[in-house]
This record gives C-alpha cells, sequence and structure tokens, in this order.
C-alpha cells in the first residue's frame, strides 16, 4: 500500500470520535438556505419579534457579503448541501434521563456525564443544532450564577440577554457572523454575577451527528465585576466524505476586575469546515485568556479576539494547531488595545505534518489614546517533514509612540542529531517524534486542565504514529 | 581463570560521511569490564568511530565488521542498540525544550525495560543516582539540555548513563570543558558502574590524559587519521602528553613506509 493511503487509513481509524448514530430527530430543515428557513427557526424557538428581524438582518448582511479570499480556500463548501438546522428532540433536559437514549448513549460514549461528575461544576451538551442538557452544580446557582441553553436565556433573562446580545460581535463583522446571526441555534448562556469565583470550569460539548450538518451555536458569557470563570468547549463529529459545517459566534463580556478562561478543544472530524468567530471585551483592569486548540477539521479560520477597553486591561491568547494531511489550520487571534495601560500577549504553536497547512494571522493594534500598551507575540512552527507547510500573517498596526510591542516567530523542523540523541538513549524513531512534539506545545500544554493535557498529548501521539515511512 | 568474553569487537573499519572517507581500517576489541582510552589528534576519526558505533545514520560504512555480544552491531537501528545496552555521552548533546529530564530518563527507562516503572521507584532511583553525582534535585525537572552550561552537558550525560545503566558506555570527549571538579564527578560516574556492574565497558574517547588520572584505563589506544596507530597501557597516555601525537604521527609514517 502506498504510504499516503496508509496515513490516511491510519488517521481515519485513529480518529476514535468518528462513529455516528442513526439519524433521528423532531424536525430537520430543507437542504441549503433561504429566508423560510430562517422564520421556521425563529418560529419553533417562539422568539420575540426582534430576534426574527435581528436574523432576517442577519441573512441580508450574509448574502451580501462575498466569500473571503484571504484566508484557507473554502470554494469546496456548497451552502446547498448543507441542512441548517436539525432539531434532535423535544425540550432540554435537566438530567441524563430526561434525554433521549440513543443521544445519552453517545455523550457517555464520549465520556461527557462521567467528566462532568469528576471535575466540572456544569455541563451543557449540544447534538446537532439544539442543546439536549444543560445544569450546573446547585451552589453555584444558588449564588446567582446562569447556566443555559441560549434559547433559555433569551426566554427566562430577556433584558440581561438583550443588553449583551451582538454588542461584542455585531451581524456585519464579518460574513459568517452574519450567517450566526440568521440560523443560529444552540450554544450558552452564562451569567456570573459580582464577585463570584467559578474555579471549577464549565464545559459545553459540540456534537455533530447526521451528514452535511451546519451547526450555529451562539455563546453569550457575561462575568460581572470581580467575576471569575473558566468555561470548555469540545466538538466532534462522525467522519462523512461530504463536507459539514461549523459556525459558531462566541461573545464574551468580562466586566471590571473580572476573569474569564475560554477553552477549545476542537477535534472535529476531517470533513468539516470550522469557521468560528469569538471575541472578549473586556474592561478595566479585568482579564481574558483564551485557550485555543485546534486539531480536527478540514478547514479551520478562527481567530480569538480581545477588545481591551477599560484600563488596565489585559488579554493573552494561546493557540496551538495540529494540521495533517488534507488539513489547513488558519489560526491566529486579534489584540485591540483601546485603552492606557492595556496588556496583550499572544504565543501560538503549529504543527504541520504531510501536506497538512497551518498559518498564523494576527493583528495587533494600539489604537488612538491607548498609552503605555504593551504587547507580545509568539509564533512558533514545527514541521514534520517536507510537504508540511505554514505561514505568518502578522499584522501591526500602532497609533501611539509609547507602545511596547514585541514579535517573534519561529519555523524549525525536527532535527536528525535531536532523533539521533532520543534514539541513541532507547527511543524507537516514532516516540523520538512524539516527545519532541510534546516539548513543542508545553508552553501552552501546562495551561491546560490536567484531563485535557492527558488527551492532549494522546492526540499528539496518535497523529504521530505511522508518520514514519 | 576463564576467558573474558568480547564486548566490542571492531574488525577493519572503513567509515565516510558525505563520501569522504574518515575511518581507514579500525581494528579494536573491548572485553567485559575493560575500560580502554582512545587518544589522538583533532580529526583523526575519534568521535566518528563513536558515531558509527552507535549508529548514526549520516555515517556510512564502507567495509568491514562491528560486532556487539556476539551479534553484528551494523545490523541494527540506533534504538535497537541503545536498547541491547549500547550508550553513548554526547559530546554535544541536542536540547529538547519543553521535555523534563525526569520524563525523558522515564521514558528512555521503560523503553529499555518494555515496561512501564512505577513513577515512585523511578523517582527513588532517580534522586540515588542526582546524589551520588551531586546536582541539585530541581536538575531533574529542567527541560533537557535547554540553556545548560556545557559542565550542566555533560553532567546531565552521565546522570543518564548511571540512570540506564548500559553495558558498554562510549564517553566521547565527555572530560573537554570540564573543571577539576566536574572532572571527578564523571570520572566518579564511570568508576561507580563500573564497580557496580563488573562486566561494564567502556571507551573514553578523549584530548587529553588528564581524565586518566581519575578513570583507570586498562588500555590505551592512538588513532591518528582513521586509524589506530598505537595501543598499550596507561603509560601510552603519559608519554603521548610529554611528547604530543607528533611523534606517534611519525611512526606511523615510518611503519608505513
Amino acid at each position: 500500500m502506498p504510504k499516503d493511503q496508509n496515513v490516511a487509513a491510519l488517521k481515519l481509524d485513529d480518529y476514535k470520535y468518528g462513529f455516528k448514530d442513526p439519524d433521528s430527530y423532531v424536525f430537520k430543515s430543507e437542504k441549503g438556505l433561504s429566508k423560510r428557513i430562517v422564520e421556521q427557526i425563529s418560529e419553533m424557538k417562539e422568539e420575540p419579534n426582534w430576534m426574527l428581524k435581528f436574523r432576517l438582518k442577519g441573512l441580508e448582511i450574509y448574502e451580501s457579503k462575498p466569500v473571503p479570499q484571504w484566508g484557507a480556500d473554502l470554494s469546496q463548501l456548497d451552502m446547498d448541501e448543507i441542512y441548517f438546522y436539525v432539531k434532535p428532540s423535544e425540550g432540554e433536559g435537566r438530567t441524563w434521563d430526561e434525554v433521549p437514549d440513543d443521544i445519552k448513549r453517545t455523550f457517555d460514549r464520549l465520556g461527557i456525564p462521567e467528566a462532568e461528575q469528576k471535575s466540572l461544576s456544569g455541563v451543557g451538551a449540544q447534538y446537532e443544532s439544539e442543546m439536549v442538557y444543560h445544569r450546573i452544580k446547585d451552589d453555584l446557582a444558588e449564588q446567582g450564577v446562569i447556566f443555559d441553553s441560549i434559547e433559555t436565556g433569551l426566554k427566562n433573562h430577556p433584558d440581561l440577554f438583550k443588553r449583551y446580545f451582538a454588542t461584542v460581535i455585531p451581524s456585519h463583522d464579518n460574513k459568517y457572523a452574519a450567517l450566526n446571526s440568521a440560523v443560529w441555534s444552540g450554544g450558552s448562556f452564562i451569567y456570573v454575577p459580582p464577585g463570584v469565583e467559578v474555579d471549577i470550569p464549565l464545559q459545553a460539548y459540540f456534537r455533530v451527528n447526521s451528514e452535511n450538518m451546519g451547526q450555529f451555536e451562539r455563546t453569550l458569557i457575561i462575568a460581572d465585576e470581580g467575576a471569575k470563570l473558566h468555561y470548555i468547549e469540545g466538538c466532534t463529529a462522525p467522519t462523512y466524505s461530504t463536507n459539514s459545517f461549523h459556525s459558531g459566534v462566541i461573545e464574551i463580556i468580562v466586566n471590571r476586575g473580572a476573569s474569564v478562561r475560554y477553552t477549545t478543544i476542537q477535534n472535529w472530524s476531517n470533513n468539516m469546515y470550522n469557521l468560528v468567530t469569538q471575541r472578549a471585551r473586556v474592561e478595566e483592569d479585568a482579564r481574558m485568556a483564551w485557550l485555543d486548540g485546534n486539531l480536527g477539521s478540514k478547514i479551520t479560520m478562527k481567530y480569538p479576539s480581545c477588545f481591551l477597553m477599560g484600563r488596565g486591561a489585559s488579554g493573552e491568547i494561546m493557540s496551538i494547531a495540529y494540521a495533517g494531511p488534507g488539513q489547513h489550520q488558519d489560526a491566529g487571534g486579534k489584540m485591540i488595545h483601546a485603552a492606557p495601560h492595556t496588556t496583550s500577549e499572544i504565543i501560538s504553536k503549529s504543527i504541520s505534518k504531510g501536506g497538512g497547512r497551518s498559518s498564523y494571522r494576527g493583528l495587533v493594534q494600539v489604537q488612538k489614546g491607548a498609552h503605555n500598551a504593551s504587547s507580545n507575540v509568539e509564533c512558533d512552527a514545527l514541521l514534520l517533514d517536507e510537504e508540511a507547510r505554514t505561514d505568518t500573517y502578522p499584522y501591526i498596526e500602532i497609533d501611539e509612540n509609547d507602545a511596547s510591542i514585541g514579535h517573534e516567530a519561529t519555523v524549525t523542523k525536527i532535527g536528525d542529531e535531536q532523533l539521533f540523541y532520543l534514539m541513541q538513549r532507547g527511543l524507537a524513531e516514532d516516540e523520538a517524534r512524539t516527545m519532541v512534539v510534546r516539548g513543542f506545545i508545553e508552553p501552552i500544554s501546562k495551561h491546560l486542565p490536567l484531563e485535557y493535557a492527558v488527551e492532549l498529548n494522546r492526540l499528539v501521539e496518535l497523529e504521530m504514529e505511522g508518520s514514519v515511512g | 581463570m576463564t576467558e573474558k568474553k568480547e564486548l566490542l569487537v571492531v574488525e577493519d573499519l572503513h567509515a565516510a560521511v558525505e563520501g569522504e572517507e574518515i575511518l581507514r581500517g579500525v581494528n579494536l576489541t573491548i572485553c567485559e569490564s575493560e575500560l580502554h582510552a582512545l587518544m589522538g589528534p583533532n580529526g583523526s576519526g575519534k568521535s566518528t568511530l563513536a558515531k558509527v558505533v552507535a549508529g548514526h545514520p549520516a555515517y556510512a560504512v564502507t567495509q568491514g565488521s562491528i560486532r556487539y555480544r556476539g551479534e553484528d552491531l551494523l545490523e541494527m537501528e540506533v534504538d535497537e542498540r541503545a536498547r541491547k545496552g549500547l550508550f553513548m555521552a554526547f559530546q554535544y548533546p541536542s536540547e529538547i525544550p519543553g521535555v523534563t529530564i525526569a520524563q525523558f530518563l522515564r521514558h528512555a527507562k521503560s523503553a529499555q525495560t518494555g515496561e512501564d516503572i512505577s513513577v515512585l521507584d523511578f523517582y527513588d532511583d532517580l534522586k540515588d543516582a542526582m546524589n551520588e553525582l551531586d546536582v541539585d534535585e530541581k536538575f531533574a525537572e529542567r527541560f533537557v539540555n535547554d540553556g545548560f552550561s556545557g559542565g550542566e552537558k555533560k553532567r546531565n550525560e552521565i546522570l543518564q548513563m548511571a540512570m540506564l545503566k548500559p553495558d558498554f558506555a562510549l564517553l566521547d570527549e565527555t572530560d573537554s570543558g570540564l573543571d577539576i571538579d566536574a572532572l571527578k564527578i564523571v570520572a566518579d560516574g564511570v568508576n561507580t558502574l563500573h564497580r557496580e556492574r563488573g562486566h561494564f565497558g567502556v571507551l573514553i574517547i578523549t584530548h587529553y590524559q588528564r581524565i586518566l588520572n581519575y578513570i583507570q584505563p586498562d588500555f590505551v589506544h592512538v588513532m591518528v587519521d582513521g586509524r589506530i596507530v598505537r595501543s598499550g597501557d596507561r603509560e601510552l597516555a603519559l608519554e603521548l602528553e610529554a611528547e604530543g601525537y607528533e611523534s606517534t604521527r611519525g611512526q606511523l609514517t615510518a611503519a608505513g613506509s
């Protein structure tokens, strides 16, 4: 068998989340996108009129914007083949027993209920277009922490919702934010009251099951003054020969003195187009940290951003990407310094292999009046073979003289001397390569909760197997 | 008296790197529990011999053979040689950022034994070895050779040797650039292993006879232009120190003419 096929076969087999359930749903929209479908979604969700208008406006903007040409190749993504709304069941469970059996089994297989017991403050689970489960620990609920599906948030907390919704990412921000505005469904609504600290993470898990599925979750997180939150999202899907599509919008408001950490471990199957807009508005002395892990998908375009709006606000983006055969990870981040004494840091690490391509695309902007801003960007790329490719697109726009800006980029290959050294200590070539890669991502994996660090290392190991031809 | 078993037998070894022949017919036999020193001027091929024995992919063996404990060494991959108890202390060890010495050694140890070793046992051993070599406990949590001084790198090599307990070690200029305290520690590491493991054999590649004050070699060899031109006992090292390599080079020319 030729080497390439061998690697591809291995990868397919090794993607342990590639299993699928039989299709079952209570509603499935027709293929493709239309005004009718947008209206159907709004109607089925029994939304207020302003939201229907918001959706239709989003559709209009989406249709008016061209497909971006500056990033990954999106020409193979055919919107007419996508199902934009699939409702898997009636209602959302507060216990796993209320979740339909086959869907519950899927999340069992993914280890979600177990993780919830062991190491999380709360879990939200989305299947196709809807959240099927949401629950937060009682003590946090008693302290006023809200953790609901976005739909429940709109229903039960209309004022809070309307005050913040689409304020961080307006519909016209980009084509896919507009699309999400039109067809959004599922996602979380989170509010942490002033001074409340949610030290143990909340997690949302996104699962796409059916073929040609489009998932458009919308998440709104508000950390009020001095509050603290760690939120984790994970995503997987079965492997199909046709394309699937995921386009989420995540808006975060970090109020004065608050601190939010948002961790993504994206492990979509390799037929997924993953075009996500994530952005945080960070107020005075508040702190936002994105940890963005892009391991799966066919194409990802994703640039978590911090708008540092208040004096002393700080932002951090740690981005790790793995691009194997057939994958293009176009990732990075944006730091907008709009106030004095704001600080930011971007650390990006990418690993490319076997024709895989990773791009770092980043913007650091210091606006007029943002005195004494400081920013540091470090992007490191590791190429595992001659076919792998990496590119760096750093943009820096500085409108104040007293800004302190650092930028450093490196590209490395695993060296023969390194391999010889490790193998001389008894490690097989696979193991030696894996060890170098693990070391390479250590600055990021050390920030992950233990289970995720273990999972990340396991994924790296899996990807490295069979990499020696 | 029973005859000693052969550890390493090099016969008529020729090897080239990038088409250039560096080794031109090396013959060398090292038996169990013997300490050999290989000396010679820069560029004579000493380090090349070490790398060829360890299996560096850049060096091509063009003629001759190497047997290790009766097996054809040249048939084995680098890692297989290592797992059979062959260790090389590098002159210029690689940096592995993000991987701690402890993680690295634990992997190496389980690769060698073929089984996962318990964390507790491993750390006990590691602590003992570090005490022995007079290195701080924090050393194990540093990334492998990342930002190390020359002396720290050499100490790390000896720490690895102490942990992996090889049957045969090649020390490639481990003594160069070390102060006398560090040198003694390196020598202690070798001597301890030699004492504990009766069959442990060593080939010390060095420029200077200084380390041979602390590690008593059974044999001293001199390499010039890719061949071993003289072999003797410790006296030979002292003679070389006094007279330099030029006299040896002269003898080679005389013998060859």
